[in-house]
């Protein structure tokens, strides 16, 4: 878990910063909390991305406490934070009965396939057997993506022409799986913006083609959120969440400068676990999501 | 979705309406919901700060106050305080006096630079230019192939020399484009974090090898709070030229361009809608102003429509109105005609309230429908289409068969008809006693 430490507390150094050093300029150290205070923390939180909603429901909490310090305050808004990370959380499922199948959905452009690319690397690793289906059968050259890096992780991809069903790939590619004895399989689909109700029907078939093959499958369905998105990202939550019985959220792109507060205001309004978090370009830039270290880089608690 | 800008301010000031006169104190809840309604709309919080500052100047003087409609008065102040904040006018690219002009395209991954790349091409050419795409992102895979894939589509050459370091590349393209005739040369470089210092100082690199007269900032209309600071990094270290706000086909408020637009000063050139080759438009601030606000975008829609509808076609069946000989056959001229503007919920989008009509039930527009439509319209004689009324029931199955519908959707069809055409009589009706029957428009005109 150093690793995880380690990056991520780099990506959300500015963050920490960021909140530390406002709340040090707002509140002085042995200062009374007032509601000014409260109104610029707002500020602060809504500048993490965490959202209107959540911003307000979690001053509300740390007003009602009643807080006198600068470290009181951040005493309760970690603990809210982590109260509301906590809920639902799950690791990435286990297997019961093979295949382990992950369906990724996602937006345009949100990291959908470096995300698949490093999971199947991870699992590849663990020395599983990895079978890719390559449902992006709409963007050019998408196909071409994911084989390059399934032929880096020795995982198995299948794949049909540019401008096939999507549908159809994924069956194919559950076939395969099933008749290979595959460990793991992870199907890829086209970026989709939520609002187009015929793409999103197309993805709601995708679900339903492997669903049909066995009931349990898949025992994952995450969403890709880039981790720089802001507001829309409900948005984005909710609707897949509509179409396909969406398990948890994969947080990409949080090596940046973008704070990932979105994440907060998912699980919130949507009970929506984020899952793993992609800290870097590399095949093993993607880690297991730890609440209380997210919030704690997040508030720039040390260790 | 989000409630409209434009109803919050009139519902925090509808209440004090009847009082008379408005207060400071009313403005100032009235700035509130302007303050959540920018945030939630993506709008960095301290650009927010500073406008919310600016509106409230303006939005207390005297002219304000005293107007008999307030509300609308400050949610004017806030449009047009948007507007200037998002540039003015539309803001145009420009071409070296030297040929070949160079674009680069640059920004964060998956913000939809070579999409954007190949969509600025097609764009190009269609106003008889002789484009070169540059395949420079050699690290995402298959981004090359990518590009050479929308170039064959678009008939538009790209330059790539598989993995040569994208200076050199930068530089070969360019020789190539001038020997070749070639003009523009668009170069889609790599996604990259602007944290990353020798990727961006790659950037900096082909921007010195290759002076582009443009270089043009790709950022996701999704972006939250950090696009100011991705944006001011790329501004510090390359000096852009423009913007390419991408993917404002989905319900973003695109706040993020009017973050963008102000800690850097430069202007918003394109926006990307869709992912067909034709989705990039010039920027009109006003009218995303209008979005932002929650006011829809008449002025986009009605320019659609000019640009697609027949004029002669318009006249004709205006005449038919007229004369209450609207048949089934121009029922399907119409419905072609509004077809041609695109999709369905993309022109519906530029509606204002168009966001809350949505979730209605019976709104939801199916662009299937309109398929089957016209399938129904296309199985039946001439003769039917002029008179619907012989459709009796064994014409209306063999029309079924023959379109592949079921004799309820052909029924469903005749009914629609029928309610149409009574509708077009009663607009007619006022249209004649001189009323003017025209959109409904924005609350102050637009």
């Amino acid at each position: 878990m150093a690793g995880f430490w380690a990056r991520l507390s780099a990506g959300l150094a500015k963050t920490r910063n960021t909140i530390t050093e406002r709340l040090q300029e707002i509140v002085p150290l042995e200062g009374k909390v007032r509601e000014e205070t409260l109104e610029d923390l707002e500020a602060i939180l809504i500048a993490a991305d965490v959202g209107v909603g959540a911003t307000e429901e979690l001053l509300e909490g740390v007003r009602s406490e009643r807080v006198g310090s600068v470290a009181d305050l951040k005493e309760a808004l970690a603990r809210r934070l982590r109260e509301i990370l906590r809920e639902g959380y799950a690791p990435l499922a286990e297997s019961v009965e093979p295949p382990l199948v992950i369906l990724v959905v996602g937006v345009n452009g949100a990291g959908k396939t470096t995300s698949i690319a490093k999971l199947a690397a991870r699992y590849r690793k663990a020395g599983k057997r990895v079978v890719l289906a390559a449902c992006d059968t709409f963007r050019a050259a998408a196909a071409e993506q994911l084989e390059v890096w399934a032929r880096r992780s020795g995982a198995e991809l299948v794949r049909h022409q540019e401008g096939s069903d999507p549908a159809a790939v994924a069956h194919d590619a559950l076939q395969a799986a099933l008749a290979r004895r595959a460990d793991v399989l992870i199907v890829d689909t086209a970026g989709r913006l939520q609002a187009k109700k015929n793409l999103m029907a197309e993805l709601g078939k995708i679900y339903r083609v492997l669903n049909r093959v066995r009931p349990d499958l898949p025992q994952e369905t995450l969403l890709v959120l880039d981790a720089t998105t802001g507001q829309n990202a409900l948005s984005q939550a909710r609707l897949f969440k509509e179409t396909v019985p969406l398990t948890g959220v994969i947080l990409a792109k949080l090596d940046g400068t973008a704070k990932g507060g979105i994440a907060v205001a998912v699980q919130r309004e949507l009970s929506l676990p984020v899952k793993l978090v992609g800290v870097g370009e590399g095949q093993d830039d993607l880690e297991d999501f730890e609440p209380d270290t997210f919030v704690s880089a997040l508030l720039g608690e040390e260790g | 979705m989000l409630e409209s800008l434009a109803e919050k301010i009139q519902g925090a000031l509808r209440k004090l309406g009847s009082k008379g006169r408005l207060t400071e104190a009313d403005v100032k809840a009235a700035l509130r919901e302007v303050r959540l309604a920018l945030l939630e709309a993506d709008v960095n919080f301290k650009v927010v700060k500073g406008f919310i500052e600016r509106v409230r100047e303006a939005a207390v003087g005297e002219e304000v106050l005293g107007s008999l409609t307030p509300a609308q008065q400050v949610i004017k102040v806030v449009r047009d305080e948007l507007t200037r904040l998002l540039g003015g006018g539309a803001s145009r690219l420009t071409f070296s006096p030297q040929p070949p002009t160079v674009f680069m395209l640059v920004g964060l991954q998956g913000a939809g630079k070579t999409t954007t790349a190949a969509k600025l091409a097609n764009l190009l050419a269609k106003q008889g230019r002789r484009p070169l795409l540059v395949a420079a992102d050699i690290y995402r895979p298959a981004a090359i192939k990518q590009l050479e894939v929308l170039g064959t589509k678009l008939g538009v050459p790209v330059f790539s020399q598989g993995e040569s370091y994208p200076v050199v590349l930068a530089r070969l393209a360019t020789e190539k484009a001038k020997r070749e005739g070639l003009d523009p040369v668009i170069i889609d470089t790599a996604g990259r974090l602007h944290i990353d210092d020798e990727m961006m100082a790659e950037l900096e690199r082909i921007k010195n090898q290759v002076p582009p007269q443009e270089t043009l900032l790709v950022v996701d209309a999704m972006t939250g709070q950090d696009a100011v600071n991705a944006a001011s990094a790329f501004h510090e270290r390359l000096g852009l030229t423009g913007v390419v706000m991408t993917k404002l086909d989905g319900d973003a408020r695109g706040g993020a361009a009017l973050s963008v637009r102000e800690v850097t000063g430069v202007p918003i050139k394109f926006v990307g809608t869709g992912e067909g080759m034709d989705g990039l438009e010039v920027f009109h601030p006003d009218r995303l102003a209008a979005r932002i606000l929650g006011m829809g975008d008449v002025l986009s829609l009605i320019e659609k429509a000019q640009s697609s509808l027949n004029e002669e076609t318009a006249r004709k069946l205006e005449q038919k109105l007229r004369r209450e000989e609207f048949t089934l056959e121009d029922f399907r001229t119409q419905l072609q005609e509004v077809r041609k503007m695109g999709p369905l919920d993309q022109i519906l989008g530029h509606l204002p309230g168009w966001g809350q009509m949505k979730k209605m039930p019976g709104m939801q527009v199916d662009e299937k429908e309109l398929v089957k439509v016209d399938a129904i319209i296309s199985s039946m004689t001439a003769e039917e289409r002029l008179r619907p009324d012989i459709v009796d029931a064994s014409r209306r199955r063999r029309i079924a068969r023959g379109s592949g519908t079921t004799v309820q959707d052909v029924n469903r069809l005749l009914k629609q008809f029928n309610d149409t055409k009574k509708l077009l009589k009663q607009l007619g009706r006022a249209g004649k006693k001189g009323g003017k029957v025209s959109l409904p428009l924005g609350p102050f005109g637009i």
